[in-house]
């Protein structure tokens, strides 16, 4: 039950989103794109997040929002696609697998790629292969409709411009089959937040990995892939090394202490370099 | 009809969405409640200031503890209905808003202005008990206490109970080999999946109206009566189905609030609903318990004494947490044949949220402490622990730690059940078995017992009326919440009337103006005590249809014998005449009417039952003791500390299963209930005393597939004064689990696993050597 | 600042007035009396409210009534007599009832969609909801049997 009242609005092209963008705010309603929603409405129902809004826009009946399919040598990922159906889609298992473990199937159904990967939650899974696989994002705003690699977009979190929202997500074909892991670990069982997640990609002799859960923000790292990739160190020493080139330090919360955090990532990634020489 | 499995009576509804619940019923006009709560652990209320909040849209009125000043509780009054000067946990209700919609009276609440003043927090139990200032209730001295308890306001002790049997000295002289144990767990939650809901209307009549999600709506009718000085004939209360109870729905709590609010709008129809996170803390929840053990043991096994120590965190409030401290102690020894016992058992207040009955009330929690004793015991002696609990399992002849005599009829074979266990579990292959480089399978056991502690008058009663086709109508004053008593007690009326349980309806929902009371739906009582009613009321029916069928067949009525749905001549059955035909007194056929209307009712009250004597805790605490053994299987990864809990085994002696496929349920339900608590559940507090997992994605309970492959047996050895022998079984799957779990893992993993609830990490710390606090990151 | 909307529910074309910020389970519970589904967390953790949306399996907190214009909704109360429900009562799947719907509805999306489902696609779906009352075991075999006996009806012989 959410104690907010807000106005919702249904676009139906992408101009018209930005349009309506446009005279919401002017209109000082706060307006937010509206995609899969279920973070909105759980951190509206809570009075954390999002209470200033006074509408919301739902991109999920904009055509190319929905979209999947190939288009020259790229995959394309419609940003509302809810990720039930990427776990499904056999194109991308990389993304397949990692999206598997947000959340629980039928929450699922309605989480899309575009909101995991744009919400405020720490985690943010769904970016780890957009992060391994040097993806471009098609991103709608005041300056038009731009394909931007997402290096450029995301840095912990999605850098978008105020009135601008993610369209599509455009993977090249390359990267699509290559042998992969993704592994989601969590104080215990399945499903729960995490207390880490790697996915890898091996391109060549080299693996890239991306991390979630590790530090309060998903991130690929050049110096902690440098040092996974160092032939020269044992796996002990790599994983070390890696260690010590994490970006911030490692989390400790509920989920588990931060020590703990690094004994689960030391096993982890002993296994994932194992089967990545493996594949 | 007894031994069959009776699908659920209400099962059709429940499947259909038909099914109604307290919260599933809107009317216009309807008011909602919500409530504010505390966002500090231990606070100084400086002002609360509503003014804002009563300018917002919908609002009808908004209640503070300062408009009712009383002081509330089951064993002592010292809880206020809303808080009052201080807050004392995390989640407290501060205010509660009345509005017309739900959304109205939640957006008001954002609106109230409370100011603070933070105290420092009593975060444990063992804080607590060096009594710092300020304490958890300074005013302790000025309370009323309704149960009689030892307290010691300096400490934050507001109950101690000691148990004193045979000769402590004695026995530690005895003993050629002694351990020593300290064991924990924070406090969990119910989580019954409805959350507490209930509605509020005060006629002008004066009649108080409420319906309630609630294990105990006579208790409510009382309380209401007593805390707001209402004649308690005028409260009427409704229970219609509950979704899932556990214990944590026979406190009263949101009744209180939810009067208090409907007084404020003039008596008008008000609702209150708590939301999942409020349901999780601000209302009670599962008691924690830190516990030292030591037994006493000669060099062949023998036990000679225990020496315990419970503390228990009732956290800000007493409610049930006095009682069931005592019931731990009373029964501190689990079944086991000990002389010397000697046991100081504490209920201590914390600034975390209040404790109420859980499930097992209080035996699995002792049950932890001493089985893990056990476990190291066995290890120190070497002995196989099968073999150490067999050889000290408590039996007829034998005393419990009150002294309570135990005999053929109010005990089962404790024995016997570890021994049908051993071979379930295939004890013979060895506790600790490698199935790979990597993975250890594991077993562990645990015994277990439990009594029923109620008022030694707890009281209940069956009402039986027949339809005009002489099916019956069977009223009984148990709530049904899941566990099935509606449908165990027509099957016991159908079996005593010797017709078909289709032939018996049975009430679902409880209303205290017409079901007859009962004291409350718990302690796995219902079917005992509510059972011997029905089964009597069945008695009286009987004895009234063969009155008036003795006219039709013109013979005495002891000549006549009840049965399907005809009453007959036992010498000559053919001779007979319909239940529907004498059931509303007898008609001749020129029209003549004699004989009377058959309603049969029935009672029961406990008997037998003393008070305890307050220096030694002699004294019969319950009827009878259900007694069990379980066993947990897991696999271990023993590079991980990540495990799998494969299989568990219960083996109960329940005197008589009345529902087979509806027994097991309870207790494999039961069962995943104490694996869930043991290996995932309980609140992770910071340092302020602020729950951090208050919703279900970080507390987590057992989900689909993560439950153990399930082994569950019955022995029959009856109770003598049950219904057809039968005790209850609703609680006693959870209470061998934690233990057995922790037995499992303990021994895979080659460190003793003292605390709750065992994740990973919990194994990871102890393997490292480090000092465990899972609260600590 | 309620607004006029036609949803459809159970085949039925309802049109009732709802503030857009109601979820689905608000206006399905308080609007239109379909009380099967059940609150049990309003946050997504418990999937006490599942319904079916499009046939597919949607947690009705996690969505606003009005998301659900131009979309089939299914609710509990929908379901008559299918080899779910049966199967619920002849396993004693449930105690309390509360999570009984939910369940339910996941099921029956997944039979009707997936019945060649494997063990692992069913322990993916049903771990979205929460049982407090079973330890699953009547659960896991009421949609086994409902799945086996599914996969005989829809082998062509």
């Amino acid at each position: 039950m959410i104690s907010i009242n807000f106005e919702y609005h249904r676009p139906h092209s992408i101009s018209e989103a930005l349009e309506m963008f446009g005279e919401l705010h002017a209109k000082g309603k706060e307006p937010i794109f509206y995609n899969g929603g279920t973070e909105i409405i759980t951190m509206m129902r809570i009075h954390s997040l999002y209470t200033e809004a006074r509408a919301v826009i739902d991109i999920k009946t904009i055509p190319e929002c929905t979209y999947t399919g190939f288009q020259g040598d790229r995959l394309v990922i419609g940003s509302s696609i809810p990720l039930a159906q990427l776990q499904e889609m056999p194109e991308f298992p990389l993304l397949g697998k990692t999206c598997s473990r947000i959340a629980d199937h039928t929450s699922r159904e309605k989480i899309t790629i575009g909101g995991n990967i744009c919400g405020t939650i720490k985690y943010k899974e769904a970016v780890l292969p957009l992060l391994l696989t040097d993806c471009d994002l098609v991103i709608a705003g005041d300056n038009g409709i731009n394909e931007i690699p997402i290096q450029q977009v995301f840095d912990k979190h999605m850098l978008l411009a105020p009135g601008s929202f993610v369209v599509q997500v455009l993977v090249k074909k390359q990267f699509l089959d290559l042998p992969y892991v993704s592994k989601k670990m969590t104080r215990i069982d399945r499903i729960g937040y995490p207390l880490l997640t790697v996915s890898a990609l091996k391109t060549g002799e080299q693996a890239r990995f991306a991390f979630s859960g590790l530090c309060d923000f998903p991130f690929r790292s050049n110096s902690v892939e440098d040092a996974l990739n160092n032939q020269d160190w044992s796996v002990q020493e790599r994983i070390t090394n890696a260690i010590s080139q994490l970006p911030a330090p490692l989390l400790g919360d509920a989920e588990g202490s931060a020590a703990y955090r690094e004994f689960v990532l030391r096993n982890v990634l002993e296994e994932s370099i194992a089967e990545l020489k493996g594949g | 009809m007894i031994g069959k499995s009776v699908p659920r009576k209400e099962g059709n509804n429940k499947v259909t969405g038909a099914a109604k619940y307290t919260n599933d019923f809107s009317v216009a006009g309807l008011l909602h409640a919500k409530l504010l709560t505390s966002p500090h652990a231990h606070a100084t209320i400086k002002s609360i200031d509503v003014r804002e909040a009563k300018k917002c849209p919908g609002v009808r009125a908004i209640v503070t503890g300062v408009d009712y000043p009383i002081l509330t509780g089951s064993a002592i009054e010292d809880r206020p209905i809303l808080a009052l000067e201080k807050v004392r946990y995390f989640g407290e209700p501060i205010a509660v808003v009345v509005a017309d919609t739900e959304y109205e009276a939640q957006n008001a609440c954002t609106f109230i202005k409370v100011e603070y003043e933070i105290l420092p927090v009593v975060n444990t139990v063992e804080e607590a008990l060096e009594g710092k200032h300020p304490l958890v209730h300074e005013e302790f001295k000025n309370y009323t206490q309704v149960k009689e308890l030892r307290p010691d306001p300096t400490r934050n002790v507001s109950n101690h109970v000691t148990v004193r049997k045979g000769n402590i000295n004695e026995g530690r002289t005895l003993s050629d080999i002694t351990v020593e144990i300290d064991v924990s767990f924070p406090q969990s939650d119910h989580a019954a999946m409805e959350t507490r809901s209930v509605r509020a209307e005060i006629l002008p009549s004066g009649e108080v109206y409420l319906h309630s999600s609630s294990q105990a709506p006579f208790t409510i009718k009382q309380s209401i009566g007593k805390y707001f000085n209402i004649n308690e004939n005028k409260v009427i209360v409704h229970t219609p189905l509950v979704g899932g109870a556990f214990g944590g729905k026979a406190a009263i709590q949101l009744e209180l609030i939810a009067y208090a609010a409907s007084k404020a709008v003039g008596g008008k129809l008000v609702t209150l609903t708590n939301t999942r996170e409020d349901d999780m803390v601000s209302s009670p929840v599962h008691i924690g318990m830190s516990a030292n053990v030591k037994l006493g043991a000669t060099n062949q096994g023998e036990l000679i004494m225990a020496e315990i120590k419970f503390l228990f965190d009732s956290g800000a409030y007493v409610d049930e947490a006095s009682d069931i401290t005592t019931t731990a102690a009373l029964n501190c020894t689990g079944p086991y044949k000990i002389n010397h016992v000697w046991c100081d058992s504490y209920c201590v207040y914390t600034n975390h949220p209040y404790s109420t009955s859980f499930r097992g009330y209080g035996h699995s929690e002792l049950g932890f402490a001493i089985e893990r004793a056990m476990e190291i015991l066995a290890n120190k002696l070497k002995i196989d622990p099968m073999e150490l609990r067999i050889k000290n399992a408590i039996k007829p002849g034998d005393t419990t730690p009150s002294q309570a005599p135990l005999t053929k009829g109010n005990i089962g074979n404790t024995a016997k059940c570890l021994e049908r266990v051993k071979e379930l579990i295939n004890w013979e292959e060895g506790q600790v078995v490698p199935i790979s480089d990597r993975i250890i399978k594991a077993k562990g056991i645990s015994s277990l017992w439990k009594t029923s502690m109620s008022p030694t008058n707890a009281s209940t009663g069956a009402i039986i009326t027949f339809n005009k086709d002489g099916t019956m109508n069977l009223n009984v004053g148990v709530v049904e919440m899941g566990q099935g008593t509606k449908t165990t007690l027509t099957q016991l009326l159908a079996e005593s009337m010797k017709v078909d349980e289709s032939k018996i309806h049975v009430k679902m929902e409880v209303d205290t103006q017409t079901s007859p009371r009962h004291w409350k739906t718990v302690a796995s009582t219902a079917t005992f005590m509510a059972g011997n009613a029905v089964l009597e009321a069945a008695e009286d029916a009987k004895r009234q249809l063969k009155n008036n069928a003795a006219y039709a067949l013109r013979c005495k009525p002891e000549e006549l014998e009840v049965g399907e749905a005809r009453v007959y001549l036992k010498s000559n059955p053919k001779s007979n005449v319909n239940v529907k035909d004498v059931a509303h007194g007898y008609k001749y056929e020129n029209g003549n009417a004699v004989g009377s209307l058959v309603i049969g009712h029935g009672s029961f009250m406990m008997n037998h039952l003393t008070k305890k004597d307050p220096q030694t805790g002699k004294g019969v605490p319950g009827p009878a003791w259900t007694v069990g053994a379980q066993a947990v299987e897991v696999e271990f990864d023993t590079k991980t500390f990540f495990y799998k809990i494969t299989k568990a085994v219960t083996v109960l002696d329940v005197g008589k299963v009345i529902n087979p496929k509806g027994a097991r349920g309870q207790v494999t339900g039961a069962m995943c209930m104490g694996l869930s608590w043991a290996s995932r559940e309980g609140f992770t507090f910071d340092e302020n005393g602020i729950v951090l997992n208050n919703q279900f994605r970080t507390y987590k309970t057992i989900r689909y597939n993560e439950n153990p492959k399930y082994i569950v047996e019955f022995l029959e050895t009856p109770q003598s004064d049950g219904p057809y022998g039968a005790r209850g079984l609703g609680e006693h799957g959870v209470i061998g689990m934690p233990a057995a779990l922790a037995n499992s893992l303990s021994a895979a993993a080659g460190v003793p696993i003292n605390q709750l609830p065992i994740v990973p990490e919990s194994i990871w710390r102890q393997k490292r050597g480090g000092v465990y606090d899972i609260n600590k990151f | 600042m309620k607004q006029m909307v036609e949803l459809t529910v159970n085949g039925e074309k309802k049109r009732i007035y709802v503030r857009p910020a109601a979820t689905l389970l608000n206006t399905l519970r308080e609007e239109l009396g379909l009380t099967g589904a059940k609150p049990g967390c309003e946050n997504g953790d418990c999937g006490a409210c599942t319904i079916n949306f499009d046939g597919r399996p949607m947690k009705s907190c996690l969505t606003l009534s009005i998301e659900a214009v131009d979309h089939q909704v299914t609710t509990i109360e929908g379901l008559i007599d299918t080899p779910i429900q049966q199967a619920f009562v002849k396993q004693f799947a449930f105690q309390c009832g509360y999570c009984t719907s939910g369940f339910i509805m996941n099921c029956h999306a997944l039979a009707e969609l997936y019945p060649n489902a494997n063990e692992y696609q069913i322990k993916d779906w049903l771990q979205s909801n929460i049982c407090r009352c079973t330890g699953y075991e009547e659960i896991e075999a009421a949609i086994t049997e409902v799945l086996k006996n599914k996969a005989i009806e829809d082998t062509p012989s």
